[in-house]
């Protein structure tokens, strides 16, 4: 059975643009039954709400976006994590969020809860009080005559995010990788709730820094579907010329710091000259250098000046000058060659079973970006490969194009208004997809009558790219780790909320 | 015969002179010199360990930047450790939350002293927009008291350089 046929067999929520479908006990199992033999359907995200577990998919056919929900029973669901391995790690976080326990779930242990907090299921409609102690990291174990464990963190070498990685290693080869997160959690998604969008707002600006136009507008747009409300054709213009800048400013800092994690400085200096110019314009041109806060409900913060549009363009020049040159110093190099190809090859069984987005997806052949639900793309290059120098190539081919991009926009920047004011009056719901430099950004939130969020959640791309770079590590040496983890550059903030 | 010349050697007192005292003034102004040559020489120099203590990785790009050609902060004597042990500063980011709290104070245990604190951007400040949530404490101060604090969402490489470089010269 397809499992879009269980989804239209359900009842009808109101959520814009995409309504959501909500299924009794029953047909949620014929869902997990149909999303076993049907891989049509790739998994986004599963969250919760007290009393309710949602899930988002995405067909990339069609293309479309399916949200199903189902009522939580006794504090339970049928778990999706045996049909699609990437619900595994929401699953383990709808339990230390909003108690919810995934039945059958293929990993039962906490993800984001390590006993820290003064409460348990914060999100929970009554949470309880606990008092903070640390509790033990339990980690899967791997056998072996000569396996040994290396114990990586919180806290990093180098000026990164904390997590904990936890190696298993024979020799110098990695034979198990688990990464464990959490450490950045900061309650996000209960500072969202009770305030209004253009308020809380803020919070989606800051779930990854890296990504803060990307996250800020799949809110935005998410609010303004749930208010019914349409941002103005030059808000609408901005918001794509921003987001563009950050997949570029991006792209160009992670094509950098592969090339460094192979000790290879001169192209991180080169891409690290040409990030800085753009930054340094974009402050000119938005006020700010990451364009933090510029991207609201209703619309964007504020106009960008015939200077800023100037400043702007003469970076891009830079940049589109810069990013052939870069191109030729990593082909040739035969050292930084030896240390890409065939590093941290990501198997094509696990790109079909986890659909993870973005640069990892693309890079491994899989033919999906957010714009295409829009209409603003029609196809997106990928690359074969789905190794490191893969995934750098899809970022230099990404660069290109969003600085085209760009220019187009500039070109024919229209006039107008930059805010609308969002309505309220009936509890609507909204979902939006956008995507940031990383992958899909997805932000769905619920408004009560008085247009203050009742739930919402936040979905960064990373949440799939973690569990593949535990599987594209095996069989390397511990060496390339930091080189294939950079390749991939997920999000901790992101995922940790 | 061996022990005679022994047994005399062993009473008899050294021809050797005794040993010089020097006069403790020469002694201090020599050592005073020394030191302020070597901080002159090797003094102008910070070696920094960046903790993220719950940050939404911001602040990190914008302190990475302090590395590219265009800031190069190696030249004003600053540079990044990867070890607390190395470190004279610890430069903390991001709202202190309850699951980065023991790692911080680890690794402020293991920082030799003195140890410079200081507290970069707006959440490491007093926890920013993150203040109140129940997985946050707060800023740094919740559980270490930084010495200096450099406000901004996220601060810029201009403004971090600043409060860095004023600690390289309140220590030269």
């Amino acid at each position: 059975m397809r499992a879009a046929k269980v989804l239209e067999s359900g009842v009808i929520a109101p959520c814009m643009p995409w309504p959501r479908t909500v299924l009794d006990a029953a047909a949620w199992l014929r869902l997990r039954e149909a999303l076993a033999s049907d891989p049509s359907l790739d998994l986004l995200a599963l969250w919760g709400e007290p009393g309710f577990v949602h899930a988002a998919f995405l067909d990339i056919a069609a293309p479309r976006l399916w949200l199903a929900s189902t009522a939580v029973e006794g504090g339970r669901v049928p778990a999706l994590s045996p049909v699609r391995p990437g619900a595994a790690l929401f699953e383990r976080a709808l339990h230390d969020l909003w108690g919810i326990t995934a039945e059958g779930a293929v990993d039962a242990r906490p993800w984001l809860d390590h006993g820290r907090w003064p409460v348990r299921a914060p999100l929970s409609p009554r949470p309880l009080s606990h008092s903070p102690a640390a509790d033990p990291m339990e980690f899967l174990p791997a056998e072996g005559a000569g396996v040994h464990q290396i114990p990586v963190g919180p806290i990093h070498a180098g000026i990164i995010e904390p997590g904990h990685f936890r190696f298993h290693v024979q020799g110098e080869t990695i034979v198990r990788l688990e990464a464990r997160l959490g450490w950045t959690h900061k309650g996000t998604l209960s500072l969202l709730q009770g305030k209004s969008p253009r308020v809380a707002a803020r919070f989606a600006a800051r779930l990854s820094g890296d990504s803060t136009v990307a996250h800020s507008l799949a809110f935005a747009r998410a609010a303004e579907a749930a208010s019914g409300a349409e941002a103005p054709p030059r808000a609408t213009a901005l918001r794509a010329v921003m987001l563009e800048l950050e997949r570029l400013h991006n792209h160009l800092n992670d094509m950098g710091f592969i090339a460094n994690d192979a000790a290879f400085a001169p192209l991180h200096a080169e891409a690290g000259l040409l990030r800085e110019a753009l930054l340094r314009a974009q402050h000119q041109a938005f006020g700010h250098r990451l364009m933090m806060d510029r991207v609201v409900p209703g619309g964007v913060a504020m106009d960008l000046s015939p200077e800023g549009q100037a400043a702007i363009e003469a970076a891009l020049a830079g940049a589109a000058a810069g990013l052939p040159r870069l191109l030729r110093m990593y082909e040739g190099h035969a050292s930084l060659q030896d240390r890409v190809l065939a590093t941290g090859l990501l198997p094509p069984a696990l790109v079909a079973a986890f659909a993870p987005g973005g640069v990892v997806g693309r890079a491994a052949g899989r033919a999906f970006d957010a714009r295409m639900l829009t209409g603003e793309m029609a196809d997106c290059p990928t690359q074969p490969g789905a190794d490191v120098d893969a995934r750098w190539r899809q970022r230099h081919a990404e660069a290109l194009a969003a600085i085209a991009r760009v220019r187009t926009l500039l070109a024919g920047l229209p006039p107008g208004p930059l805010t609308v004011s969002l309505g309220h009056g009936e509890a609507r719901e909204g979902v939006a997809l956008v995507e940031g430099f990383r992958g899909e950004c997805l932000a769905w939130l619920a408004l009560d009558e008085g247009g203050l969020i009742r739930a919402a959640f936040l979905r960064d791309p990373s949440w799939l790219h973690w569990p593949l770079l535990e599987a594209a590590v095996i069989g390397n040496i511990v060496a390339d780790f930091p080189l294939i983890n950079k390749s991939f550059n997920a999000s901790y903030s992101g995922v940790d909320l | 015969m061996l022990w005679p010349r022994l047994a005399r050697n062993l009473l008899r007192p050294p021809v050797t002179d005794a040993p010089v005292v020097p006069l403790p003034e020469v002694v201090a102004a020599l050592r005073e010199r020394m030191e302020a040559a070597s901080m002159r020489r090797l003094g102008r120099s910070l070696a920094i360990r960046q903790v993220d203590a719950g940050s939404c990785n911001g602040c990190e790009l914008e302190i990475n930047a302090l590395q590219n050609v265009a800031h190069d902060l190696e030249r004003f004597g600053l540079r990044f450790v990867a070890s607390p042990r190395h470190a004279d500063v610890l430069l903390v980011t991001g709202p202190l939350t309850r699951n980065m709290a023991e790692a911080l104070l680890r690794a402020r245990a293991a920082t030799p002293e003195p140890v410079w604190i200081v507290a970069a951007g707006d959440c490491a400040v007093d926890g920013g927009v993150f203040k109140g949530s129940y997985a946050v404490l707060g800023g740094v101060e919740a559980v270490l008291m930084p010495d200096l604090i450099i406000p901004g969402c996220p601060p810029s490489p201009t403004e971090l350089l600043e409060g860095l470089v004023a600690l390289v010269e309140a220590n030269a």
